[in-house]
């Protein structure tokens, strides 16, 4: 394995920043007057401002003076140049807020529209998450036939609290629309949980607690998608947690196989043991790693889960919790694995091409 | 060891600091009230530029609601993930034996008792280390 080839790299975690006033364009006049008269929702029992500002790093607000990942130059001069990234996945956190069923689905749209327009028509090396309003199935599939066929946008974009444990019908036509044309189902850190503690157990008192915590939100997701036989249903869909970290995975599933093989009956639709939809069916991100002690534990870790080519490098850039691309995969992993993650597994997932 | 001369005294006031490059590094240069300290603008973490991040206090807390803030801007935090240094010492908050940013100390010297880079010259304004010098001010020097 040369040096050069471990400079491939690909980020599929990136933040830009659509604000109000640049999706206002895009937005039609009705709803561009109910976005000034109502607005939208805050989520309930976020932490904020999470530890700094706009969740980002201090150093990441651009000198033309919007927050961080607003501006495309300062992005690319901050991030897209700073490391040879070839290819970056734009994960623009407009969450849907539950409201309004029409107002959740054109802001959805006109951020799409956003996102062509001034981020990936102007930037070859990005790509894009299609923002779908995923709490009302109909609208959500209109969004997703409106760009399905435009490969700029590489997944679908939910993020990880929905209303309900995402492998329920309601969201079957979703998943299936997303399935049907080949786009992964991108599941990120955060949303509107239908008001519902991050925790299992009640409303945490810190961040601290919220943002550790917020895997078992992951968990919930992963042990619903399983259990509904959603991946009997749609046998291609593809699965990508953003954010949700690795190191809680296979003892999980470790867990879940052992139960199913005792309660088998219980859900006879699954064919397969559960960890084996997982290592089918889902591919992860690989920040905030997890940063073990020792160098063998992280080895462990990844062998533990067996999903080498399943794991993604991503930088989640302008948070503050940014992995570097220098330091996120220790060096004791073997250049091959590396380059798999930094770069071959997510060419191969979203079908990408870099020179 | 060189000694390099990174900056006047009257350049960086109480609670202020200056990026400087020195031999291939960039290093921070601090006041703490009238006391100068300079750091390796590179955290140990994952390589962060951390003398570029804000200054704050030190909080600590001897039970539950208790909690006591000191030594007011003595305690740099990264910009990328937040880990705290002491200024004065490089030590990390989190794990003072085991994490540390490399530190240097910083002399300040009259500019009459700077020495020119060759014997020749007579003092007046002249450079030391790439730095323009004058006698009448008082120099930051770092020795690395
Ligand atoms: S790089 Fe400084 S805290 Fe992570």
């Amino acid at each position: 394995m040369s040096t050069a080839s471990l400079t491939r790299l690909v980020d599929c975690d990136i933040h830009n920043t659509i604000t109000a006033e640049a999706l206002m364009p895009y937005l039609p006049k009705k709803w561009q007057e109910y976005h000034r008269e109502f607005g939208r929702r805050q989520l309930p029992g976020d932490f904020y401002p999470k530890a700094m500002p706009f969740a980002s790093r201090t150093d990441t607000w651009p000198p033309t003076g919007g927050p961080p990942g607003s501006d495309l130059n300062f992005l690319r001069r901050q991030l897209l140049d700073a490391w040879p990234i070839d290819i970056g996945v734009l994960n623009t956190l407009i969450t849907i807020r539950n409201q309004e069923r029409e107002y959740d689905a054109a802001m959805a749209t006109a951020a799409n529209a956003c996102q062509i327009a001034e981020w990936l028509e102007p930037e070859p090396r990005l790509r894009a998450s299609l923002l779908v309003p995923f709490e009302d199935a109909p609208l959500a599939v209109a969004e997703i036939a409106r760009h399905g066929s435009d490969r700029r946008f590489v997944q679908v974009l939910i993020p990880s609290r929905t209303s309900l444990p995402l492998g329920q019908r309601k969201y079957w036509p979703v998943l299936g629309a997303a399935a049907e044309r080949g786009l992964p189902i991108g599941l990120h850190f955060g949303g509107w949980a239908g008001g519902f503690p991050i925790s299992g157990a009640g409303w945490p008192a810190y961040y601290l607690e919220y943002h550790t915590g917020m895997s078992q939100t992951f968990q919930a997701q992963l042990i619903s998608l399983i259990c509904e036989g959603v991946f009997e249903e749609f046998p291609d869909l593809k699965i990508v947690f953003i954010e949700a970290g690795l190191g809680w995975i296979a003892p999980l599933l470790w867990r879940l196989d052992r139960s199913w093989k005792h309660l088998r009956a219980e859900t006879p639709r699954l064919r397969l043991k559960p960890s084996e939809y997982f290592r089918r069916h889902f591919w992860l991100t690989t920040q905030p790693i997890e940063e073990p002690p020792e160098p063998a534990q992280f080895t462990a870790m990844l062998e533990h889960l067996g999903m080498n080519d399943h794991l993604l490098f991503s930088s989640d850039y302008p948070h503050w919790d940014f992995d570097s691309p220098d330091h996120a995969l220790p060096s004791i992993l073997p250049a091959g694995v590396r380059q798999a993650i930094r770069h071959d597994n997510a060419c191969a997932l979203y079908g990408l091409k870099t020179n | 060891m060189t000694k390099h001369v990174v900056g006047t005294v009257a350049e960086i006031p109480p609670g202020g600091r200056k990026l400087v490059d020195v031999a291939g590094r960039s290093i921070g240069i601090f006041n703490l009230g009238g006391e100068f300290f300079a750091l390796r603008n590179r955290c140990p973490h994952q390589g962060g530029a951390l003398c570029e991040g804000p200054l704050g206090s030190c909080i600590s807390s001897a039970g539950p609601g208790h909690y006591e803030m000191s030594r007011g801007g003595e305690i740099l935090r990264c910009p990328w993930h937040g880990w705290e240094f002491d200024v004065r010492t490089g030590q990390s908050w989190f794990d003072p034996k085991g994490v540390r940013v490399k530190n240097y100390e910083v002399a300040v010297v009259a500019g009459k008792n700077l020495k020119p880079p060759a014997p020749d010259l007579v003092p007046g304004p002249y450079v030391a280390e790439t730095y323009p010098v004058s006698i009448e001010q008082n120099y930051l020097v770092v020795e690395l």
